[in-house]
């Protein structure tokens, strides 16, 4: 048991990691508050004075608000299903017997360690460009008329790619805990009569619910803030303009510090209200 | 022979020796387009002159502005020199952000950077940055895919017949299209094309009080032509190309005619990257008959920002860099036709120059472009692909993704302006105009 002594030595070691730690998401936080209420324009002298609330509603009331937040849920909900619903398949796959298994399971995590930029900067140029592109050739193989998939399909290109980057993180989570699930239970359930499908149903997802949880908590807190492959692929036209995006062309592209600034308060305000919702729906999981 | 190698290696080398005491690395921020990366394959004669290293950071265009205006405006420091063009430097060099290039040396010359250039990256009359190189817009075309079409393209062409040569130049099932065009999103894309193009149609971005314009008739004649146009006559995917994919599928084989920046004549001629090199043939950009064409104005210009503490060598770099001098050693180890061209008059009347099949339409584009009467109409604004106020960048990267999105067939090209209207309005009003 620890004495009155070492606790306050363990507090005062600690400090200096806590308060670096703090500091680190404090001061952009405070910066990130501050300038939201002032008119910041670097391009016409810089700052402008106080202006109370004006950005806020500014960023709210402009046209590209709802549109941007409507497309972040999109590809946060579409890269979710895709990935967990894959992610289940690939891992009962890969948790079967075969040939070469440890290598099949490196080539399936193989894309979780690509860049970001990389891979979509790959997806854009050598798969879904409509002259060049993989499928393009492949369309045209066939008779079809190539695609142009990322202005006429551009947000399910672009869950597509991220989909692709994330799969792995999926099935890998779903495979250890598949590997943790007690085969005797499934045998007896087999001896008892209960199809695939039944044995599935009632035993492995059941048990895989805590993993999903996890995939689905951990995913989400990323996928809010996805900003590279859109930037590589479309920079925001077609509709892909997520929130993040927005607020990134507000301060960058249109150099207004202020406007960004309640954006970023925004998506901050945004990203609370999904990890809240999250946890209490999902979060049950977790406890049980 | 020996004895003359032995005494010049040895000035060499006290000169370097005295110089390295000296010596600076600076770092350089740069476009990815191809004299920018022969420009970095050659620093090495420039060290060998100064002793000075150079740190290049080379990023594609739309990445590069955003890099470089947000590193000067929140005094980022990260470079030494920066690779600007016409619509940022009167902006910066107004603010105080750049270092004023008005004692350059007699032998640099200034009086022969061709005018159009000099005034473009001037404010007050005082020279804030160096062009590298200038250039307007132009048509390169296939001379054998128009002869094939029984055509002849004339000198100064009008968009009708563009139009007309472009769709019977086409032949999708051969992956032949008629012509290519910036469809890509970003001010210097599709929103630059497209704005030049709108001179001609006689459209213009704001009327004489900063209202903008975007439900004009004008506009939209513009934007229907070039949509329809591009739907007819463009390579699959149109909306995703910039300059770069357009110069890759003209070097193909793949466009009959593309129009674009005149400093692309160099590539699409140039026999170890193009397949067609020897079948490009050059135009005016097209009008419509209402007195202005639809060809730009821009000069890809090299910068000091205020407050590097580099300044001395940075200037020698620029010096090195846009002088006689360096257009001379890239003729000698590149060739003429691969120069940097459309900044300086000397290499208009250069002999050697002058038998370059592009040099005579370029020259004729850059004199045609006035960016101080842009339009049909009067405007409040300078430039002639963009309107020299800080607000352009932000909105026109706005309006040209909606009018990729009408090409795209996301929206209609009325959807489109509508969009462009409303946003410009708010950002005008946002700004205080």
């Amino acid at each position: 048991m620890a004495t009155q002594h070492s606790r306050s030595a363990a507090r005062i070691m600690m400090a200096p990691a806590v308060i670096l730690l703090l500091g680190w998401m404090l001061v952009p936080l405070t910066m990130t508050l501050y300038f939201s209420f002032k008119k910041y324009l670097p391009l016409r002298g810089g700052d402008l004075g106080w202006v109370g609330f004006d950005n806020y509603a500014r960023f709210l009331s402009s046209s590209a608000f709802w549109p941007s937040v409507q497309a972040t849920l999109t590809i946060v909900g579409g890269v979710l299903l895709i990935t967990v619903i894959l992610g289940v398949f690939l891992a009962l796959l890969l948790n079967q017997p075969m040939w070469g298994q440890g290598i099949v399971r490196i080539l399936v995590i193989a894309p979780f360690f690509v860049m970001p930029t990389v891979s979509a900067l790959v997806w854009k140029n050598m798969f879904m460009d409509p002259v060049n592109g993989l499928f393009a050739h492949l369309w045209k193989a066939f008779g079809a008329e190539p695609v142009s998939w990322l202005s006429e399909a551009s947000l399910q290109s672009i869950i597509l790619i991220v989909s692709w980057q994330w799969l792995p993180f999926a099935t890998l989570i779903l495979l250890t805990a598949i590997q943790s699930l007690d085969s005797e239970q499934l045998e007896a359930a087999e001896m008892d009569g209960a199809p695939p499908v039944a044995r599935f149903g009632y035993i492995t997802l059941p048990h895989l619910s805590r993993a999903i949880t996890v995939v689905v908590l951990i995913q989400t807190i990323f996928l809010l803030s996805i900003f590279a492959e859109i930037f590589v692929t479309t920079q925001g036209s077609f509709g892909t303009k997520t929130l993040t995006y927005l607020i990134y062309q507000r301060v960058l592209e249109s150099q207004n510090v202020g406007l960004g600034s309640a954006g970023g308060v925004y998506a901050i305000i945004l990203a609370n209200i999904v990890a809240i919702f999250l946890m209490r729906i999902v979060g049950k999981n977790l406890d049980a | 022979m020996y004895l003359k190698s032995a005494l010049r290696a040895a000035t060499a080398l006290t000169v370097f020796a005295s110089t390295a005491a000296f010596a600076e690395t600076i770092t350089i921020a740069t476009v990815n387009n191809g004299d920018m990366i022969r420009m970095q394959g050659l620093t090495e004669d420039f060290t060998a002159k100064t002793g000075h290293e150079v740190e290049w950071v080379t990023l594609e265009e739309n990445v590069l502005r955003q890099r470089v205006t947000t590193d000067i405006s929140a005094k980022g420091g990260q470079f030494d020199i920066m690779t600007i063009g016409m619509y940022e430097t009167p902006i910066w060099g107004k603010n105080g952000w750049l270092v004023p290039l008005n004692d350059l040396p007699a032998e640099y010359d200034v009086d022969d950077i061709l005018p159009a250039m000099r005034g473009g990256l001037s404010h007050d009359g005082t020279l804030f940055a160096a062009p590298f190189y200038g250039e307007s817009s132009m048509i390169m075309y296939r001379t054998d895919l128009m002869e094939k079409a029984g055509l002849e393209m004339p000198a100064a062409p009008t968009w009708e017949f563009v139009a007309d040569a472009a769709r019977q130049m086409t032949d999708k099932g051969n992956e032949t299209y008629g012509i290519c065009l910036r469809g890509k999103a970003g001010w210097g894309e599709n929103a630059a094309f497209i704005t030049a193009m709108s001179n001609s149609f006689g459209a213009r971005w704001f009327d004489e009080n900063w209202a903008p314009q975007f439900d004009s008739e004008a506009w939209s004649n513009t934007l229907n032509f070039y949509i329809n146009l591009l739907n007819d006559a463009g390579p699959p995917g149109a909306s995703n190309n910039g300059f770069n994919e357009n110069l890759s599928l003209f070097q193909q084989g793949k466009c009959g005619m593309w129009i674009d920046a005149t400093v692309a004549a160099s590539f699409v001629t140039n026999p170890s990257d193009s397949t067609v090199a020897d079948k490009v043939g050059f135009a005016l950009a097209p009008d419509t008959g209402l007195g202005k064409r639809s060809n730009w104005l821009w000069a890809w210009a090299l910068a000091i920002p205020a407050g590097t503490q580099k300044e001395a060598a940075a200037k020698e770099f620029i010096e090195w860099a846009t002088s006689k001098d360096y257009i001379e050693l890239v003729a000698e180890n590149e060739g003429w036709a691969n120069v940097p061209p459309g900044a300086r008059i000397s290499l208009y009347e250069n002999a050697n120059y002058k038998d370059i099949p592009f040099a005579k339409m370029t020259l004729e584009s850059i004199l045609s472009a006035d960016p101080n009467n842009p339009t049909v109409d009067p405007v409040p604004y300078v430039g002639i692909q963009f309107a020299a106020i800080p607000e352009f960048a932000g909105i026109a990267t706005q309006v040209g993704q909606e009018f990729s999105a009408a090409l795209a067939g996301q929206q209609t090209a009325e959807e489109a302006l509508a969009k462009a209207q409303a946003l410009t309005a708010d950002e005008m009003e946002a700004a205080g105009y």
